[in-house]
């Protein structure tokens, strides 16, 4: 039975493929924006659904592009030579090993986040409320600090990861890293979306609304916890990844572990969208991009301005982001029951 | 390398203790606003430099950039109630995330004002203060150093004496002891709380300018500062003055040795990666009783 939901679905999809053909010219911009996607709505999973607001999602997500572009350039040629020569062509991938290196690169940049969130969950999520947001964000900025200091992957000079191979020249190298990144944003989606239909879901809300609660019930609160923040770094190791590709170059703190950009973005798209929704935060990284976009074309120089501006209104006048408001007004569409008199008694109140 | 050569080892305790003073006068601020108002602000750090730019400039105008210990609280209390009037106050009874979101935006708000303002280059304000030479001068120690660590203890002295006696101090430990009773017994509590923003701004002020003569300040360099004085604050505990000075010094003397031990480079990393494991392990701590950090 084809219902109202799969032909959106469809509609999504089919879209999403042709859109690097609609609209050539966009082509980084929709990458850009998928991978975005994917950031937004894997930081909602336990920022929103389980009530874990974490700024340390980066730690994940500049790992993975560390790991994608070292293992594409390791398994070929020496890495130390390779970061020492800063990008100089002295060793050239042939286009087989490039793209074998970046399949192999993004399952690494992939499963090892995913290791590394299960190693250090069980002492990170002991913590609540505020403070696992101030470690998560220490360990984000130690990150980026450390890995600068590191000579292997290019400490302060950064990390040219390897260029794309000539074959079909700019165009090929967009549409392939569109497809990389509208592929990690369709794994993901249905990951999500599965995850969202299970009991694993409402575990996790129970965590989010009280988590002695839930614990007196008798779930294992940090399982559930850890395996949570297992799927957030797994999607943010591989989105990291293809970012590192479709970027080029790999800078400690301006790039990889970039807490001032994508380490807040990810979670302002979350907050913008409405937390703890599945759609929300693909509407608000969507919206969030054309903003910026415009910005950073309008307001040259002064964008970080603009963008502090933009976090104080969103987080004062909208925390509970544009699907919030939409349930608010239209409480019907959400499937919720309104007693139509009780509604005029509250605003009347109000 | 800590007892082959001793002088390294007193060199680094002593600077470490006289900027532990430093962080200690900073964390003392946070300290207040959050027992107060239970607010995080991480722009904390932010406020600090911009405070040392004030006394920066003093310096480029010819005045001694000692007097911007005088001069900077006074502009960072009307700042600090400015910022509170256009922002804080609607966060004050909010959940604490969204107040460490919205400081975080004042936060990159500030680093990018400042840098449009004064530059991105790294800046100090030179007191001419000269050093002092120990143990044949294997030790030294700039006097600005000493100047600024003496500064900040009688600062604090001051606020502590001024938080027992006067009036506001004593509507502001009401307050935060229980602001809906302070309230009923007739508190403005909306005035004290800007007040309390508008005292740890200058607070801010004040070490910023000492900042700003014995060590080094640049746009993007204050959210170092809010971690650190975050991390003295978990370890020392709300209204623990004895424990925020002495936890300051501790950190002070850890930042030194890591600076010697393992380079420059890995300083701020550091302290950073001590956060997470102070963290940790208060949580393992905290967990045996059965009990969380909250």
């Amino acid at each position: 039975m084809i219902n109202k939901n799969s032909i959106l679905y469809i509609g999504i999809l089919i879209f999403g493929i042709a859109a690097p053909f609609l609209f050539p010219a966009f082509k980084v911009q929709l990458s850009i924006l998928c991978v975005l996607i994917v950031l937004a709505t894997t930081w909602n999973i336990q920022g929103g659904e389980m009530g874990y607001n974490s700024f340390g999602n980066i730690l994940f997500y500049g790992l993975g592009m560390y790991l994608c572009a070292s293992v594409q350039v390791g398994m070929f040629f020496p890495l130390a030579e390779w970061t020492e020569s800063g990008g100089e062509k002295t060793f050239v991938h042939t286009p087989t090993q490039f793209f074998q290196g970046m399949a192999v690169g993004l399952l690494v940049a992939a499963v090892v986040p995913t290791i590394v969130a299960g190693l250090i969950g069980y002492s990170i999520l002991g913590l609540r409320g505020h403070y696992f947001a101030i470690c998560t964000l220490g360990l984000g900025v130690a990150a980026g600090e450390i890995s600068g200091g590191i000579e292997i992957i290019g400490a302060g000079q950064g990390f040219t990861t390897p260029p794309f191979p000539n074959v079909g020249g700019l165009e090929a190298r967009g549409e392939f890293f569109y497809f990389c990144s509208f592929f990690a944003l369709v794994i993901a989606f249905i990951t999500i979306r599965a995850i969202y239909s299970t009991r694993f879901k409402l575990i996790l809300n129970a965590i989010r609304d009280n988590e002695d609660k839930a614990e007196a019930m008798g779930i294992e609160t940090m399982k559930y916890k850890i395996i949570g923040w297992m799927v957030s770094a797994f999607f943010c190791g591989l989105a990291g990844g293809i970012m590192g590709g479709l970027v080029g170059y790999i800078d400690s703190t301006d790039v990889a572990f970039d807490g001032r950009e994508m380490g807040v973005f990810m979670v302002l798209m979350a907050i913008l969208g409405g937390k703890g929704t599945l759609w929300g935060p693909i509407i608000g990284a969507t919206v969030f991009h054309i903003f910026k976009e415009g910005f950073w074309t309008f307001f040259l120089g002064w964008q970080y301005v603009a963008l502090g501006v933009l976090i104080v209104v969103i987080v004062i006048y909208f925390p509970e982001g544009i699907m919030g408001w939409l349930r608010e007004k239209y409480p019907e569409r959400f499937g919720e029951v309104v007693d139509e008199a009780d509604r005029k008694a509250q605003v009347e109140l109000k | 390398m800590v007892f082959q050569y001793p002088m390294i080892t007193i060199q680094a305790c002593l600077d470490g203790i006289l900027l532990g003073v430093l962080f200690a006068l900073i964390a003392y601020g946070m300290a207040l606003q959050w027992g107060v108002m239970n607010i995080i602000n991480i722009a904390q750090g932010d406020l600090v430099i911009l405070g040392g730019y004030i006394a920066y400039f003093m310096y480029l105008f010819g005045i001694h950039p000692a007097w911007g210990v005088i001069v900077s609280p006074f502009i960072m209390y009307f700042v600090g109630i400015g910022i509170y009037k256009l922002v804080i106050n609607k966060v004050v009874d909010r959940d604490l995330f969204i107040s460490i979101l919205a400081t975080f935006g004042i936060s990159i708000l500030f680093m990018q004002l400042m840098n449009f303002a004064f530059g991105a280059d790294v800046v100090l304000a030179n007191s001419g203060y000269g050093t002092t030479f120990l143990f044949d001068s294997n030790v030294v120690l700039p006097n600005s150093k000493i100047f600024s660590a003496f500064i900040s203890i009688l600062f604090a002295i001051c606020l502590v004496i001024y938080m027992k006696k006067s009036k506001l101090g004593r509507a502001i430990r009401a307050t935060a002891q229980n602001a809906r009773a302070a309230k009923i017994l007739g508190v403005d509590t909306e005035k004290v709380y800007a007040a309390t923003f508008g005292i740890n701004a200058a607070l801010c002020g004040v070490a910023g300018a000492l900042i700003s003569i014995t060590f080094t300040i640049h746009p993007y360099m204050g959210l170092p500062y809010t971690i650190r004085s975050f991390m003295i604050v978990i370890v020392a505990g709300l209204g623990n003055l004895p424990g925020v000075a002495m936890s300051g010094m501790g950190l002070g003397v850890f930042e030194e040795f890591a600076d010697y031990i393992l380079g420059t480079e890995f300083r701020i990393g550091s302290v950073f990666l001590l956060l997470v494991l102070i963290l940790v392990y208060r949580r393992f701590k905290l967990s045996r009783k059965r009990e969380y950090l909250k």
